[in-house]
Order: structure tokens, then sequence, then C-alpha cells
């Protein structure tokens, strides 16, 4: 290192602040720059996806048509999902490992600076062509994020510019990834085996994985949507001998490693925030790592029980019922073991932990309706109902949006240097975990008693549960903006917030980023640093690290 | 400005060489999903699982009758795309013995006021059935060229081979009727 230092002692440019104004962003390598640009544009996303799920949710406020039309619905359905999975959800859970990542492995940076750069400055161009299509002829695209043929390819002016957004976003997605693995496995301090990196860290590792793994796939599937519309082939199209079906094949092959995608890095955050709090070391470090691991593996072998209604030989049904219904296991592990973290330990109930407890509640709970989702006979009567819409919304929005602001809680005190407000910490929760139970709860009956997905209008006899859950949904959406002022608040230093914290902000918390002032200078490991014995076995659970 | 320069040159190029790997894998994996293709294509052949049948007719050979069997054969027509064509099988269903061969005939009328090209794509429920039924003879082999107003009737020789499982009684043959005048190729 001291070598290192002086051969390049000339450039002397590695101790200087940011530079000023807004060409700072724009061409900033630094992964806490960026790691705040991806956290900005997320929240701007969940923000843009929240108004289409207002919408979708005002129109079902009562059977009939009120506010739009049939075909802007659809177009809303379509989108909502579009922007929260590859607006809000990953460039969220991205911005966390570009904050973390290299603060809790003891590196200065990420392996590829410069590349990190571009992962994030193509989004907004992505998405500002995504969106962009709500003001074309036709409209933007209405088939549903899973772009199934042939309906997709009835879209007008905005297909070709929705498959190139996709590509984008895909191209955004495996840089990221890349640049995660290659940090992790090259860059981690000396004295950190893999064996110890705390749980964000390895549940990041599997995610980038699956992400260098699938997301080619959507490219290459949105790709031969692209060739059947404008260049006459027919992988899709049953007239020249292509098959439809074949497309939700692939599209869930890549489908269903990208739930795990969403969720992997969630289980990271929760591992990480509940020890902090009962202050005790994660239970079951090794089997948390392995579950990670089981769950990415499984992933791959389960893409049909979206399609069991396609049709598909008996044997098929039950080996994905099955193999779908084994995932359970490692999911179950990591349950218990984060109940028996808690177990007998000095709890406090801050507002991370808070979102914690309610991510380890409410995610099982939408675990279950998977569950019940993955046996064949009961998902076809399941199969597109809102019991479908019920379970993904409460493992994405209490499961993967409340560990990522349980997450921006529990770390913003490192990075801004202030803590937020306690009380309105609070106040957001309670808010939040109410009106989302409001929203999500009820659409489990709706569903079950043959209410579908997608369609603007239903039958009176569900009126009740849907006023109950557009009730929820408006009030969730207002809760937020408590949220966003604390935030704010803390980086801006609004309402006289005054910086000044030890550097382990929360005593109970251990590793790497928080032997770091707080905030965590601009700068952080230039020479690498020597990961301890006690923070190893802090994260690590005791009996193992004394072996 | 940062982090790159103040890496240890051995931990840069080794960084840089699992990057590229990990390009490959990309690359490798972008392949894999056209790869996919072929794949399903080849294992519904094999194991016969998509109620697809081959667009070529089958050999014809005779074989033996069981005249104690008899199975339902119904037939569905569609027109893709909401086009308001004629098209109808001239028996909703017929009752057949295994191992003999039947002519059926569809009737199809353009009701354009243009020329077009058709091609009909077959399916058949239950999957299981669909490598017995055997055609000799079908409109669907050839994309079908239509003049305005003009109007076919087309038939179709098939035959249910007697390795049919046991269990099945009704086969349910299914054409749908594309307009293929955009990239109407000449008949193969």
């Amino acid at each position: 290192m001291a070598h290192a230092h002086d051969a390049h002692a000339h450039h002397d440019d590695h101790h200087h602040g940011p530079d000023k104004g807004i060409m700072r962003w724009i061409k900033t390598t630094n992964h806490k720059d960026l790691g705040t640009l991806y956290l900005f544009f997320a929240f701007t996303m969940f923000f843009i996806g929240g108004l289409m799920s207002l919408v979708i949710r005002a129109e079902l406020f009562h059977p009939g048509l009120q506010f739009v039309q049939p075909e802007f619905f659809n177009q809303m359905t379509t989108m909502h999902a579009l922007v929260m999975i590859f607006g809000g959800v990953m460039p969220g859970f991205v911005g966390l490992a570009n904050w973390m990542v290299p603060m809790m492995i003891g590196c200065s940076d990420l392996a590829l600076p410069r590349v990190n750069n571009w992962g994030f400055w193509i989004l907004p161009f992505a998405f500002a062509m995504l969106i962009g299509t709500l003001f074309m002829d036709g409209g933007a695209p209405a088939g549903g994020w899973t772009m199934y043929p042939p309906l997709v390819l009835q879209t007008g002016n905005a297909f070709p510019f929705l498959i190139f957004a996709v590509h984008l976003m895909g191209i955004s997605s495996i840089t990221g990834a890349i640049n995660v693995v290659v940090t992790i496995l090259n860059m981690r301090a000396p004295g950190m085996t893999l064996l110890k990196m705390p749980l964000f860290v390895w549940t990041w590792l599997i995610t980038a994985y699956l992400l260098i793994a699938v997301m080619p796939v959507l490219a290459g599937a949105v790709t031969m949507l692209l060739t059947d519309k404008y260049f006459g082939t027919s992988f899709f199209t049953a007239a020249g001998g292509g098959d439809p079906v074949m497309f939700q094949h692939i599209f869930w092959f890549f489908g269903h490693p990208e739930v795990y995608i969403m969720i992997l890095p969630a289980f990271g955050i929760v591992s990480t925030i509940i020890p902090t709090f009962a202050r005790k070391s994660l239970f079951g470090y090794d089997s948390m790592v392995y579950a990670s691991a089981s769950i990415a593996f499984l992933s791959f072998i389960v893409w049909a029980h979206h399609m069991f209604t396609v049709g598909m030989p008996l044997a098929g049904e039950l080996f994905f019922m099955f193999a779908t219904m084994l995932i359970a296991v490692p999911t179950g592990v990591k349950v218990f073991n984060w109940v028996a973290t808690m177990w007998k330990g000095s709890m406090t109930f801050e507002t991370p932990m808070l979102f914690s407890i309610a991510f380890v509640f409410l995610f099982t709970i939408g675990g279950f309706s998977g569950l019940m989702l993955a046996m064949t006979p009961v998902d076809f009567q399941y199969h597109d109902t809102y019991f479908v819409v019920a379970h993904f919304h409460y493992v994405l929005v209490p499961g993967a949006v409340f560990s990522i602001i349980a997450a921006v809680y529990y770390w913003i005190p490192k990075w801004t240097g202030r803590m937020y407000n306690e009380f309105w910490g609070k106040v957001h929760f309670w808010l939040s975990a109410v009106f989302i139970n409001l929203t999500f709860f009820p659409q489990h009956f709706a569903g079950l008693a043959g209410m579908q997905r997608r369609v603007p209008d239903y039958a009176v006899q569900f009126t009740d549960f849907n006023v109950i859950s557009t009730i929820g949904a408006f009030g969730f959406f207002v809760a937020q903006f408590i949220f966003i002022f604390n935030m704010l608040s803390s980086c801006f230093g609004w309402f006289g917030r005054k910086q000044g914290l030890p550097d382990r902000v929360w005593e109970g918390a251990h590793g790497l980023e928080w032997t770091v002032a707080s905030p965590a200078p601009y700068h952080t490991f230039e020479d690498p640093p020597q990961f301890s014995d006690s923070e190893g076995t802090a994260i690590h659970d005791e009996a193992v690290a004394k072996a | 400005m940062s982090g790159r320069e103040q890496q240890q040159p051995s931990v840069r190029r080794a960084s840089n060489m699992h990057a590229v790997r990990l390009l490959f894998v990309t690359a490798a994996m972008f392949g894999f999903g056209f790869a996919l293709v072929p794949m399903y294509n080849m294992l519904c052949d094999a194991l016969g699982i998509n109620g697809k049948i081959e667009l070529k007719a089958a050999d014809a050979a005779p074989v033996d009758v069981d005249p104690n069997r008899t199975v339902t054969v119904e037939f569905v027509t569609t027109v893709n795309g909401g086009r308001n064509w004629e098209f109808h099988p001239d028996q909703p269903s017929i009752e057949v013995h295994p191992g003999k061969l039947y002519t059926v005939t569809f009737f199809a009328r353009n009701t354009e006021d243009h020329d077009l090209v058709a091609q009909a794509v077959p399916n058949i429920a239950p999957w299981e059935a669909a490598k017995h039924l055997k055609k000799t003879e079908c409109f669907c082999f050839n994309q079908q060229p239509f003049k305005a107003g003009e109007a076919k009737d087309m038939p179709v020789v098939f035959m249910l081979d007697p390795e049919l499982p046991p269990d099945v009684d009704r086969v349910t043959l299914s054409y749908t009727f594309f307009d293929v005048s955009d990239i109407a190729m000449k008949p193969n």
C-alpha cells in the first residue's frame, strides 16, 4: 500500500473533496456520490410509480368506469410495474450497494468507478424514454409488464421505445452487478474472509450473479419480440411456425430469478439491522449464507409455476410445484434465524428495527401466500386474480421496499452525520404498517372470490374490499412524505439538525462502516484497514467464530 | 477522480480480468436466451408436449382398424386478429375408429375486397393426442392464396393411430387462420 501511495503521490488528488456544482454529479466516479444519485433516482421513480398506482386505485374505488378509459388503465398497470421494478426497487438496492459495499469490506471505491458512473447515467435516459411513451400516439405499453406476445406486438409507436428502454435498464443492471462482484471478490480488507463478510455483502454478491445470469436472457427475449414485429422473424408468431408460449418460458426464466434479485438484498439488510438492535450477533450466520445461495439456485428451476394454466404435462406441473415448495425451506431457515436473533436479545425499537421486524412478519405472509400459489390445482383458481396481486405486493412492498426504507433510516446518520427525527420516524412506520395492510390484505379476499387483475371494472360484490384497498393506498402514499422530509432534513440540516454523531452511531452496530467518521468522509479506506477479530466475531455468530 | 489511482496494480489487473470474464458470461447468457428457442422446439418435439403438429404429410401406411373403439374428433376454427373471414368446418365433429383414414372439409371465404394469403396453424388438445393424429393431406401444409371474395372447400385427410392413449375419447383439432400476405413466401 505504501508503495502504491508513493507511485501515485504526484496525483495528490485523493484528499480533496468533491467538485462543485452540477458537474460533480455528472462526472462523479465516487461510490458515495453514485449511491446518493441511485437512491434519489429510485425514490423519484417510487413517487412516479406510486402516482400511477393511485390512478389504478382511484379507478377501482368503485365498480364501473369513473376516471380513466380502460386503455389508459392498462397503461397504468403496465407502467407502474416497469417503473417500480426496474426504476425503484432495483436502483434502490444498487444505490445501497454503492454506498455500503466498499465501506463494509474496507476498500476505497468500487473496482470500476467509471463503469459505475455510466451504469447510473444510463438510467435517466432509459426511463425518460419509457415514461415518454405516455405522451405518444397510442399511449404507453399496455400489454402488462411481462410483455407477452401476441398482445404486446399490438403496442403502437411505444413498442420500440419499450424494448430499447428494457435493453438500457439491463445494461445498467449488468454493469452494476459486474462491478459489485469484482469489488467483493478482489478488494476486501486483509483479514476479511468470505465467511466473515457482512450478510448484506453476501446477499448482494449472490444477487449480482443472478443479475449477470438472467438480465441478458431478458435482453434476448425482448430482442426476439423486436425482430418479430419489425424484421419478419417468427420466434413467437404462430403464423410463421413460432410459439407464443415459448416467450413465457424464456421470460420467466429471467423473471423468477428477478424476483429473488429484488428480495435477497432485503434479506441482507434485515440480517444487518436486527442484530444491531437485538444486541446479539446474527443467529446462524453460515446457514444464512447457504440459504441465500440455495434460494438463488432454486430460482432457476421453478419458472413455470408462473404459467401453470398454459397447459403442461402432469409431470411438469408436479416438478415445478415441488421445486417451488422447496424454496420455503431455505426461506424458513432465514425467518427462524431472524427470530432466533431477537430471542432473548436486549431489544430496542428504533425506526429501522421497527421496519425490519415488520419485514420479517409481513414478508412471511407474502411467502405463505406464495406457497398457496405454488400448488398447481389451486393455482388454476388463483391465476390472474387479485390474490396474486396481494401476494407479490406483500413480498415487494412490506418486503423489498420496507427493507430499503429501513436501510435508509439505519445508515443515514452515517451518510449525513445527522440523526433523523425518531418521533416522525415512528409515526411514519406506524402509518406505513397500518396502511400497507389496509391496501393489500383485502385483495387476498377479493382475489379468492374471483376478482381479476388488470381489469378497470369489477362485479359489485367486490366493492367493499376495493374501497378499503384504495383508502389504504392513498394513506400509504401520503405517509411517505413524512419519510422524505425526515430524510431530506438529515441531508440538508433542515430544522436545525446538527452534525456531531459518534462513529458508531448505534452502539450495537458492528462492521467496518462504523469505524469511519460520521458523516463518512468523501474518501474512506484509501489504505485498507485491518479487519479485527472482535469486529469479525460480532458479525459472525459467536460459536463458529471462536472455533 | 479517486479510487482507481489508489488501487494496487496487482488488484487492478485482477479486477479487470475478472470484469472481462464476467462480460463473457454476460455475452454467453445472451446467447443462451436464443439457444432456448431450438432447445424448446426439440424438447416439445421429442416429448410431443405442445399440441403442435408438423406441417407436412404423415406416413399413411395402412394399419389395423380397431372397430371396437370410437373416438370423437371435434373441429374448431378461429380467424386471428378479429378479421371477419368465413372459416368453419363443414361438420362440427365426427366419430372415428383409430387406424382408419377419414376425409373432412373446411369452408373458407375471403370476405375482404382484396387478395390475401392465409396460413392455417393447427393445434391439438389434449396434447397427448398430438403425435397420434396423422394427416396425409391438409390445407395447413401450404399457404392458401385467396382472391377477393373467393371461397374454397378445403379437405383434410387424417387418421388416429391405434396407439392413442386409451383414456382419450375426445380429440379437438383446432385451426387458426393467419393473414400472412405481408410475409407470404412460396409454398414449401
